[in-house]
């Protein structure tokens, strides 16, 4: 009976909170928790997937998103704070980042001309964001400049820069995983920011310059590259 | 009024397609048929598109109504696939080509399925799912270029369900996939096997070299039946490809899937994509065996529209390729 209730208890207090968005597996909700500005993300059921799939994907993700986020925080990597995480509705509350905007909004709204400057410095940020995360052996997975938060300090301060979204995350030492990632990062920067390569170049330069093991990981990064130029393409 | 003529034999099918307008007037198409648990290799498929390609081009023409001197263009499938069996088309599209005196155009396959599945469905500007033996590609289209925006980062989800057809010695006839699918409808268990998504890129070599091993093992023991793996199977890499078309579309703000390829005809795909486009209000658009599986018109099609835009490849262009990346084509025919 009490079980029921707790089962019930989530579902009914976002049904109260405002939706931000629904992505591809969760939706996104902002609610005010323990008094603080939260962010909920709830793993729905995908109904496409067989029902034992889905439900062993679902808490996977879940399981990984929070000890991933909680390693990085610990590493001093910008994330936001896991309140709280309900394993049964697959929601986990965090820290609602406020006042911040995505690093892809903020590319795609500078001018074009200026693409390519001005958001130099953050390129290199970014590239040292990634090579402290990637020393700490956390492979993001899924890395989109929609999955990097700028959040604006007084005036002209420096901006700090937060990585979220870890559903995909795992920990792993290898270059290979770490090559991977970056190469993820690559196509989906070029692919949403075109002519931007020179920028991404910057970002690369900055990571290798931070990350104690990057030569391993830039060369399986080339690897990786020539993969789907190599690959059979029969059929 | 422009008529193009496209051959097509990348791989095991050979297809001679003959396009009016955005009219198929004629579609004929062959399949090199492999025994059981037997792939099929480059010298044996040119040998037999060699031994069919003349009869397969009287039946394009004969069946359009038409006389070589109706043709305005010869397209031919410059790559990527098999390099044989591609040099043995093109030496046949460039023959006639001179025969004839008409201009050449070479095609890259992919952009001849996007074509023509955008012909046959009229989608405007969807995301693509691209999936075939040799291919697994999310496509969007963006500033004159057929954007890769997810892929395999190993073999394409056609190989790993060939590859696995060859281990429980399923028929070829009429194809591998088709007949996995008839036996995953008769499949009721669920066997977790591994899934691999990694950003908007797929990975199948995990799940094929698990299943590989693991096939004879779980049938013997009586753990679960070849149908129960099939349908498994097809539960776990089309769940992967569904979520990495989602992620283009939601990425891309996109309300449109078009799934073209051979994998394509997968009723359970089509089926499996069509609830997850109906959750986010998009709408799903596929075609048929005609035109999902390697075929001549949809490189006729797309030579059709590269031809009206104004391009044409000279002789001495006319090599073929057995790499060729779908976005390396300049995509004049499109804003």
């Amino acid at each position: 009976m009490a079980q029921e209730k707790s089962m019930a208890a989530i579902p009914e207090f976002l049904s109260k909170a405002e939706l931000l968005k629904q992505g591809a597996e969760a939706r996104v909700y902002r609610a005010r928790f323990l008094g603080r500005p939260t962010i909920v993300k709830e793993r729905f059921r995908k109904q496409y997937r067989h029902p034992l799939l889905d439900e062993k994907l679902t808490h996977r993700r879940t399981v990984q998103e929070v000890r991933s986020v909680l390693r990085c925080r610990r590493a001093g990597i910008s994330v936001p704070v896991v309140y709280f995480v309900d394993y049964t509705s697959h929601s986990i509350f965090l820290e609602e980042i406020v006042g911040s905007s995505t690093v892809r909004d903020h590319i795609v709204s500078s001018p074009p001309s200026a693409r390519c400057e001005g958001l130099e410095p953050l390129a290199e940020r970014v590239g040292q964001v990634l090579a402290r995360m990637h020393d700490e052996d956390v492979i993001h997975g899924d890395l989109t400049t929609s999955n990097m938060l700028l959040r604006c300090g007084p005036e002209d301060e420096v901006s700090e820069l937060f990585l979220i979204d870890f559903g995909l995350s795992y920990i792993s030492a290898l270059p290979e995983d770490k090559g991977v990632d970056l190469y993820v990062l690559e196509k989906a920067f070029l692919s949403t920011h075109p002519h931007t390569e020179a920028l991404f170049q910057r970002l690369l330069k900055s990571y290798a310059a931070a990350s104690k093991k990057s030569s391993a990981v830039i060369k399986k990064l080339e690897e990786v590259r020539l993969r789907g130029r190599k690959r059979s393409m029969v059929g | 009024m422009t008529i193009v003529i496209g051959f097509e034999g990348s791989a095991n099918k050979i297809g001679i397609g003959i396009i009016r307008d955005g009219e198929v007037l004629s579609n004929p198409r062959r399949t090199y048929i492999t025994p059981p648990g037997q792939g099929f290799l480059p010298s044996d498929t040119a040998r037999h598109h060699r031994a069919v390609i003349l009869t397969v081009l009287k039946e394009a023409l004969e069946q359009a109504g038409l006389k070589p001197a109706d043709i305005d263009c010869v397209a031919f499938t410059k790559g990527p696939g098999m390099g044989s069996p591609l040099v043995t088309v093109a030496l046949v599209a460039r023959t006639v080509a001179q025969l004839w005196g008409k201009p050449l155009l070479g095609v890259n396959h992919c952009i001849g399925h996007i074509e023509m599945g955008r012909l046959i469905t009229q989608a405007d500007n969807p995301t693509v799912l691209y999936v075939s033996g040799g291919n697994t590609q999310v496509i969007a289209y963006s500033e004159r270029r057929y954007r890769i925006f997810g892929e395999t980062i190993d073999i394409a989800v056609g190989n790993c369900l060939d590859r696995f057809a060859r281990v429980i010695k399923i028929s070829n006839d009429p194809s591998p996939g088709y007949n996995i699918e008839q036996m995953a409808k008769k499949g009721s268990q669920y066997v977790e096997l591994p899934y691999t998504v990694k950003g908007m890129d797929v990975s199948f070599s995990g799940i094929t070299s698990y299943i590989e091993e693991a096939a004879h093992k779980m049938i013997s023991s009586g753990q679960c039946s070849a149908e129960d793996l099939c349908f498994s199977l097809q539960e776990t890499v089309f769940s992967m490809l569904v979520e990495i078309t989602e992620r283009a579309m939601a990425h891309c703000g996109s309300g449109e899937v078009l799934i073209v390829g051979g994998v394509g005809c997968n009723l359970r795909l089509q089926e499996m994509m069509g609830v997850m486009c109906k959750e986010r209000n998009a709408k799903l658009f596929a075609t048929d065996e005609r035109f999902c599986i390697d075929n001549g018109a949809m490189i006729a099609q797309a030579g059709w529209e590269m031809f009206r835009s104004g391009q044409v490849t000279e002789l001495e262009d006319s090599w073929i390729t057995q790499r060729y990346r779908t976005d390396e084509v300049e995509v004049t025919w499109r804003d």
